[in-house]
């Protein structure tokens, strides 16, 4: 194996080992919030339910309440490995069911709001570069200062009242069913959902292909008369590649906090919908288990975000960072 | 050959010059617009033509009219009275946010600047650590287990900005300290706090106090969706997050009571960036060319 191989191979696996220690320290600070919530756990677990000896003692059996608190911890995360996060203080049922049944409506809007992002962030930060300081370029700078500082919530509002109510194009809420049917119904969420993201990626997309576009190797290729596309794909795409895929990492974490306000402001039935109404009723162990979810999703694609960015960018000096 | 030259260079300066003139334009509404908040936000109540929480339970969801210039909420209440005394939550939280984060960002990002080394280090590792968690979030589910409030999430949200100004500041201070004047001030035995204080702050202050611009605007927006996720402000408030989730259904009934909250807070965030990317350009710009 050449060197550089070995040296990818023990960058990913130092990552690994601090990944593994960052779900350790997060998953205890989520199991905290059991404690940090006032009043005492059994109170905080019972929720509405009625307070009887029998309820507290089947609770304290549960959640092992009457052990050391490191011990506790310890069952709990032996549990959370197996997806058993116990039951919501809701509904009394199984918080893993409740988020099973939400997870593929807010999958289907991030993955399709983030195709959104890429191909029309990219798209349009490419096209804007190349036609520097045209119509185009100063439109689209302009555009990206109000659509960076409007929240999503204040967008999802506008647009629901312009191509819902007024026009009628989209309906006003609800998830649809079938594949046509979501897509109708989360067209809207989406849009909301990817403006801010675009407006970042169109930022960086247009800084990296203005620094490419000036480069020797660009400018020789012009000249040997290769053709734009050829020039395009193989020269400019490729370096303006990277330092997007740097800012992979932070798209997501937006992403994710948006989805939570996007899926509020359309009434979609997500898990960011769950997180609001779970903290608005206290529902700790619902808490609990989608804010480890999404804690070990982030720390993930981060590394995943790292990993492609050994990959792609072959100058990158290997144990100096 | 030469008159095509000069066109050229009168038809540049013109457009340096007009350009210089439109951003002078964009950035003083965006002046005036912050002033009339910050008016709002301090003299509110007595502003307001209306009581914001009188209830005309005879007169719901009504269109603008000379009585009510934005009409009503599904309760009856003012809403133009409303807008105007909503400056308060998301002028004074915000604020708030911007100086805690301005101060303890200063203090350990020149610290760990100047000092460098293991401090430096320690530092860098935290900072590094907070980037990666989303600010909302942390913030949502602390509010679902100690309680939603709006004041305890402001106190969060200094915790959770901290890092951000502490990068900007530390960033600013590593390019001061291999400067000249700083070895002078060393040489001349000025004690490290004096020069850190008197001599590096001096130098990054411009960028210090323009991130705090940026700081100020995603601030409100952070609060303001708090609010509108009823994390934030107490039921029943004035606040223009909160108004936009209350009145939301009304999109049917009176659309504008929903609309003009949402585009206040839009607006102040835009006023506050813009504002804060003119300070940073402006005053740099003095700095590089001093």
């Amino acid at each position: 194996m050449s060197e550089r191989g070995t040296l990818i191979l023990t960058l990913i696996g130092r990552r690994l080992i601090a990944l593994v220690a960052l779900v350790v320290i997060v998953s205890l600070g989520v199991f905290s919030l059991l404690y940090l919530a006032p009043g005492n756990a059994v109170d905080v677990l019972l929720g509405h339910r009625p307070r009887t000896p029998a309820t507290v003692r089947a609770l304290t059996d549960q959640y092992h309440l009457n052990k050391p608190f490191l011990d506790q911890y310890w069952i709990w995360l032996e549990h959370a490995a197996r997806l058993n996060f116990g039951s919501s203080t809701q509904t009394s049922l199984p918080v893993s069911e409740e988020i099973r049944s939400r997870l593929p409506t807010s999958l289907f809007l991030g993955v399709y709001a983030f195709i959104l992002v890429v191909v029309i962030g990219v798209g349009v930060g490419a096209l804007a570069a190349m036609r520097r300081g045209g119509l185009l370029d100063r439109l689209v700078v302009g555009v990206s200062v109000v659509s960076v500082s409007t929240p999503s919530f204040v967008a999802g509002v506008v647009l629901l009242y312009v191509f819902a109510v007024r026009l009628g194009w989209f309906p006003v809420f609800g998830a649809g069913s079938g594949f046509a049917g979501t897509l109708a119904h989360l067209t809207l969420p989406a849009v909301t959902l990817a403006a801010a993201g675009t407006a970042f990626v169109v930022k960086h997309t247009r800084a990296a292909f203005l620094g490419v576009l000036d480069q020797d190797h660009v400018v020789f290729a012009k000249a040997r008369g290769l053709s734009a596309t050829r020039i395009f794909f193989a020269y400019l795409l490729r370096n303006a590649v990277i330092p997007i895929v740097t800012i992979s990492g932070v798209m997501l974490s937006s992403l994710i906090v948006g989805a939570v306000l996007v899926e509020v402001t359309f009434s979609v039935q997500g898990l960011g919908q769950l997180l609001v109404q779970s903290a608005n009723a206290k529902d700790i162990p619902m808490l609990q288990c989608i804010s480890l979810l999404i804690a070990v999703v982030i720390l993930v694609a981060n590394l995943l975000a790292d990993i492609v960015y050994l990959l792609v960018d072959p100058r990158i000096v290997l144990g100096r960072r | 050959m030469s008159a095509v030259i000069e066109r050229h260079l009168d038809l540049t300066r013109h457009d340096v010059r007009s350009r210089r003139r439109r951003l002078g334009l964009v950035v003083s509404i965006c002046f005036l617009f912050v002033g009339a908040v910050v008016v709002m936000a301090i003299f509110g109540p007595l502003l307001a033509p209306q009581d914001p929480q009188a209830q005309h339970l005879a007169l719901v969801s009504a269109d603008p009219s000379s009585a009510h210039w934005l009409g009503t909420d599904a309760l009856g209440r003012d809403v133009f009275s409303r807008v105007i005394v909503g400056a308060r939550t998301a002028f004074f939280g915000p604020l708030v946010i911007a100086l805690g984060s301005f101060t303890l960002g200063n203090v350990l990002g020149l610290l760990a600047g100047y000092h460098g080394g293991r401090v430096d280090a320690l530092i860098m590792r935290w900072v590094d650590l907070m980037w990666s968690i989303p600010t909302l979030l942390v913030v949502i589910v602390v509010a679902g287990a100690i309680g939603a409030s709006y004041w305890w999430a402001v106190a969060l949200l200094v915790i959770l900005t901290v890092p951000f100004d502490t990068r900007v500041v530390r960033g600013a201070t590593l390019e001061q300290v291999p400067r000249p004047y700083v070895e002078a001030a060393k040489t001349l035995g000025v004690p490290g706090r004096w020069i850190v204080v008197r001599h590096i702050w001096p130098n990054i202050s411009s960028i210090a106090i323009a991130n705090t611009f940026l700081v100020f605007a995603s601030s409100l927006v952070a609060l303001a969706g708090l609010s509108f996720l009823g994390l934030g402000v107490s039921p029943g408030t004035p606040d223009w997050g909160l108004m936009l989730s209350e009145n939301e259904t009304l999109l049917f009934a009176n659309p504008i009571a929903t609309i003009v909250p949402g585009v206040m807070i839009a607006l102040t965030a835009t006023a506050m960036n813009l504002v804060g990317d003119w300070l940073d350009e402006s005053l740099a710009g003095r700095g590089a060319t001093r």
